[in-house]
């Protein structure tokens, strides 16, 4: 069997005496599509969060490509190739949609530490960064501020700072929320042209986008892993229907 | 020169003429006062403006520069340009070692361990007189300089003093221009958004420590020179609050605002104090006025005023073109 993208083994981390994730273990393929399920309060969230090092687990391991990244800081995290987005907005209000996929795009480069030549005057960095608002379709707003945008059109940048880093295991939190219907339709063809050997964690709760992205579902509730399979076995589990509906 | 650049070349060179327009040494003096204090608040401005960081305790880097170029040039006996760069870099060693301890926080964490800090090195200059002579401080420090270039003279240290704030005003104004100086706002605003992306978030405030601590330092030297004398006062807490005050009240983030802030702070000290005794309050109905009038500072309020002026005005007349008329 080939090496997992991602692989977590009993992974656990305690918010005090409550247990937000505990003893998940996972394994996610190369190329997967690969889709969080679970209501409220299930730790799909905290799950992102420790995947990517704003939080320390209280036990278990996190490899990416058979890296350990537990105790890494989240740059270095970056670094292995790994890229999130955030269910609430992170962005640079003061600074235009391009300026701030340029400033993603030098996150991973030396040229970061130059204090003395202007941000703007490379050329070819600024032609990446519109490349990538292209792939969003976001680049005629390039050099608009974030702060004069729409809430679609931020949902989107969220999307290509992820994508500017070039990662081999994207981490997408909520993509589609708050989006209106023609965004959700525009946001969903830019999931479906994602490259395919970039594998994609998905945390989302509109289920017609989610099934028809995702090939495999993990089921989680009360931070354990309730099921893992195909689309086709969650959807046929009983316990799903038990999860969501309390039956 | 930039379009950008024009005012402040502007500003500087009328301060440098100020001793061609005026026969006594007052205003000359005052000139370099506020030179000297504009480029303190400008090293803060990296930490207040651009960090997100906002310090209580500045003066403790004007305070050790001051206090080691003194030390070194009168105790010690060494030459005043030799003894600058000594404390310049005695200074920069010690931030180092401070930003361990100060940098571990933000918010109000860093307001207070900057205080703290700023204390302990006032306490060491207050207490410890047998070398820093307590509470009556050093005095005689000489100025550096020779017949070449006699900087005994006021105008010829205020020309100095407007050289060096010349350099900090290039220095710090590509540095926000920079990719390191954007980066920095981005720790600022979204600290979280900055590590993900490959940022070393405390790198990059450490930068903006040192570089606060090197302007600092360099107005603490101008300083013992200017006084030729230095205090524990000048570590005092109202000191670090005074720089604060210069670059809230200027606009935190604006190249010009430090600038302004510092003019305002020493001209309302030194002016208003020959016809007011109780000066400090007209300095306090002063800052609430720019509190209420302009939250963010001068330079903001006033980049918003002159926007709206311009939206109040009328646009041109449209032109009046005969319509292409369709029978033609």
């Amino acid at each position: 069997m080939a090496e997992p993208a991602l692989h977590i083994d009993g992974l656990t981390k305690q918010f005090g005496g409550l247990p937000a994730i505990a003893d998940v273990s996972l394994d996610i393929m190369p190329g997967e599509r690969h889709l969080l399920l679970g209501p409220n309060g299930a730790g799909k969230t905290t799950l992102f969060n420790l995947i990517c090092g704003d939080l320390t687990p209280t036990g278990g391991s996190i490899r990416l490509f058979g890296s350990e990244l537990v105790g890494l800081p989240p740059r270095k995290r970056t670094g292995f190739g790994l890229a999130r987005t955030y269910q609430i907005l992170t962005l640079f209000p003061h600074e235009t949609l391009c300026r701030n996929v340029m400033l993603a795009l030098n996150g991973l480069r030396r040229d970061k530490w130059r204090a003395w030549s202007p941000f703007g005057a490379d050329a070819s960095l600024r032609a990446e960064a519109l490349a990538i608002l292209d792939r969003v379709k976001l680049a005629d707003l390039a050099d608009r501020p974030v702060s004069q945008t729409a809430y679609g059109d931020r949902r989107r940048l969220e999307i290509a700072m992820a994508l500017a880093l070039a990662p081999r295991v994207l981490l997408l939190d909520e993509p589609l929320a708050g989006l209106s219907r023609d965004e959700r339709v525009m946001v969903q063809d830019l999931l479906a042209n994602l490259p395919e050997e970039m594998t994609v964690v998905l945390i989302e709760h509109d289920m017609d986008v989610a099934l028809a992205f995702a090939e495999r579902i993990t089921l989680l509730h009360h931070g354990r892993v309730v099921t893992t399979g195909s689309r086709a076995d969650i959807a046929a589990d009983p316990r799903t229907r038990e999860v969501y509906l309390g039956a | 020169m930039s379009a950008r650049a024009l005012p402040f070349a502007v500003a500087l060179a009328a301060m440098a003429m100020v001793p061609l327009f005026s026969t006594s040494p007052f205003y000359v003096n005052l000139t370099s006062q506020v030179t000297i204090a504009a480029i303190g608040a400008l090293g803060l401005n990296v930490l207040v403006g651009h960090a997100g960081l906002n310090s209580l305790g500045f003066a403790v880097f004007p305070g050790l520069a001051a206090y080691l170029v003194a030390w070194l040039s009168t105790v010690g006996g060494i030459d005043p340009v030799f003894a600058a760069l000594v404390a310049l870099g005695g200074t920069l060693a010690v931030a180092a070692l401070f930003a361990l301890v100060a940098l571990r926080t933000t918010g109000l964490g860093f307001v207070m361990i900057t205080m703290a800090l700023c204390q302990i090195v006032w306490g060491a200059a207050y207490r410890w007189t047998s070398v820093t002579g307590g509470d009556n401080g050093l005095s005689g420090v000489p100025r550096p300089g020779g017949a070449w270039l006699p900087l005994e003279k006021p105008e010829y240290f205020l020309w100095l003093c407007l050289a060096v704030l010349a350099l900090a005003l290039v220095q710090l104004g590509r540095f926000f221009d920079s990719p390191l100086g954007v980066a920095l706002r981005g720790t600022r605003d979204q600290p979280r958004r900055m590590g993900a992306v490959g940022y070393d978030v405390w790198r990059i405030r450490f930068v903006a420590w040192m570089l606060a601590a090197a302007w600092g330092a360099a107005a603490g030297l101008l300083y013992a020179w200017y006084h030729q004398f230095v205090s524990p006062h000048m570590m005092a807490v109202t000191a670090s609050a005074e720089v604060l005050l210069m670059v809230v009240a200027g606009g935190a983030g604006t190249l010009a605002g430090p600038l302004i802030g510092a003019a305002l702070v020493v001209l309302l000290k030194n002016l208003a104090s020959i016809w007011i005794d109780r000066w400090v309050m007209l300095l306090g109905f002063t800052f609430v006025v720019i509190v209420l009038l302009m939250p963010d500072g001068i330079v903001p309020g006033f980049n918003r005023l002159t926007a709206s002026l311009k939206r109040l005005r009328p646009g041109p007349a449209p032109k009046l073109v005969p319509r292409e008329r369709a029978d033609g």
